[in-house]
């Protein structure tokens, strides 16, 4: 097959354009799932609620304005065609310059600071860009973006089991995530969550599984039949939108496995607030 | 229940509310998160005067040139726990956030009879609809986390923890427990 060029231009656009309307168009399938848990709520309240972030999804829509002002930390996943020859610079500075230019042209919120643990000084572009790159067949080059926020961020949560721990342990590890995150991350939430493979690979394969049309069951039987169990244990916890009591305190429970080492029972949960932002551009 | 009320927030208003009202409030705010947090509790003499006062934990988007500010919703209260009994100390009289608080949140409130509400997380575009005008009052150097001045018309909030023990998410999630 021919190589196929793609500049660092159009990549750079194309970031620039990915940063700016995933965080004001909330995607049509997280719409229709919230509207679904407004009419499946039994608390007065926490329909009032959802009703309310219906309302702000398409005034953002609308006024082209960030659904959240949370507009998080950007995190890339790339898919590059092995036949994708990339021109006229460095790719990662590409991306970094299209979140640049997509933060300040599309008036989002930079949250991303430099000296964690002292200074803490506003880097004032929200760069650098987090990429996680896939090399797959053909000529193609698939950017899609999820603009993480900090509050469902931080009650993520890793859990190295013990095989004996089983199923019932992996259960009970992603019940309790939900349970201690309680109002925090913003509910009603997306339930991210990955079985399998090595510590940092198990985190990313939580963050993946956010990523699946809402609601879609799990690539197999044994895998949608534990996130049905797990959906319906999460909204018997009793949490609601907010945290004000109620009856759906997740919309879905995404999972994704992975081959595991024999001595480890690896977990991951990556929660996702409602303002469940993600688009893709292929070039 | 459901009230119209106007800021700076009176000790009568703060002891008829309780966890679980609706509120819609009028009157100004102040910004602040976690680094204004820090330097508020360093200071003798506050940029804004603290009696009364409402302190809304949020760091907004830029206002967009035709826009008063751009989305405003709340940040998770928790982080500012520390830093909150010394702020009600200085006669502050209603927190707004989201999230749960810590106990020693909740006795300070009731001690000073202060309010805990909580604004719709994730709903700052429809909540900057509510902010009528918007300055920078001081820390400008801490851009979002500056301390801002806004002056709000009907801000939805629901009462969390309100001065006399009542706390919604232990309430409203017993309720709904299965």
């Amino acid at each position: 097959m021919a190589i196929r060029e793609i500049s660092c231009d159009a990549i750079r656009a194309a970031a620039a354009q990915l940063c700016i309307e995933s965080n004001c168009n909330l995607p049509a399938d997280v719409r229709a799932a919230l509207e679904r848990a407004r009419e499946a709520e039994r608390s007065e309240l926490c329909r009032e609620i959802l009703g309310d972030l219906l309302e702000n999804a398409d005034i953002a829509r609308r006024e082209h304005i960030p659904i959240c002002q949370d507009t998080g930390l950007t995190v890339f996943f790339v898919e590059l065609g092995q036949d994708v020859h990339i021109t006229g610079g460095d790719f990662r500075a590409a991306l970094d310059a299209g979140v640049a230019e997509g933060y300040t042209k599309g008036y989002l919120r930079k949250s991303s600071l430099d000296l964690p643990f002292s200074g803490r000084k506003n880097r004032g572009d929200n760069t650098p860009a987090i990429v996680y790159t896939d090399i797959v067949p053909g000529d193609r080059l698939k950017l899609t973006v999820c603009p993480k926020g900090g509050g469902s961020e931080n009650m993520s949560a890793l859990g190295m089991l013990t095989p004996a721990q089983g199923r019932e342990g992996v259960k009970r590890f992603i019940v309790d995530t939900v349970r201690r995150a309680g109002a925090n991350p913003c509910p009603p939430i997306i339930v991210g969550c990955a079985v399998g493979g090595t510590a940092e690979q198990c985190m990313l394969l939580a963050k993946k599984a956010l990523l699946r049309p809402v609601g879609e069951p799990g690539p197999d039987a044994e895998v949608a039949e534990l996130e049905r169990e797990l959906l319906e244990e999460i909204n018997a916890l009793g949490i609601g939108a907010q945290g004000f009591g109620g009856t759906q305190t997740a919309l879905a429970v995404h999972m994704l496995t992975h081959p595991v080492h024999l001595a480890s029972l690896s977990v991951a949960v990556n929660l996702q607030c409602h303002a469940a932002r993600h688009m893709s551009i292929t070039l | 229940m459901e009230y119209k009320l106007t800021l700076p927030l009176s000790e009568e208003d703060a002891l008829r509310l309780r966890s679980g009202d609706r509120v819609l409030l009028t009157g100004i705010v102040y910004t602040a998160r976690d680094e204004a947090h820090e330097r508020l509790c360093a200071m003798e003499d506050w940029p804004f005067a603290p009696r009364d006062a409402a302190i809304y934990y949020t760091g907004p988007c830029p206002a967009p040139p035709e826009r008063v500010i751009g989305p405003v919703g709340p940040t998770t209260s928790a982080r500012m726990d520390a830093y909150t009994p010394t702020v009600l100390k200085r006669g502050v009289r209603c927190l707004i956030g989201k999230g749960q608080r810590s106990e020693s949140v909740k006795a300070a409130l009731r001690e000073h009879k202060a309010v805990y509400l909580a604004a719709t997380g994730g709903a700052g575009a429809l909540l900057s609809l509510c902010v009528k005008s918007a300055r920078v009052l001081a820390f400008p150097e801490l851009g979002a986390e500056a301390v801002h001045e806004l002056y709000v018309e009907q801000l939805p909030c629901t009462v969390i923890n309100d001065c006399c023990g009542g706390d919604l998410y232990a309430e409203g999630q017993a309720a709904y427990r299965k």
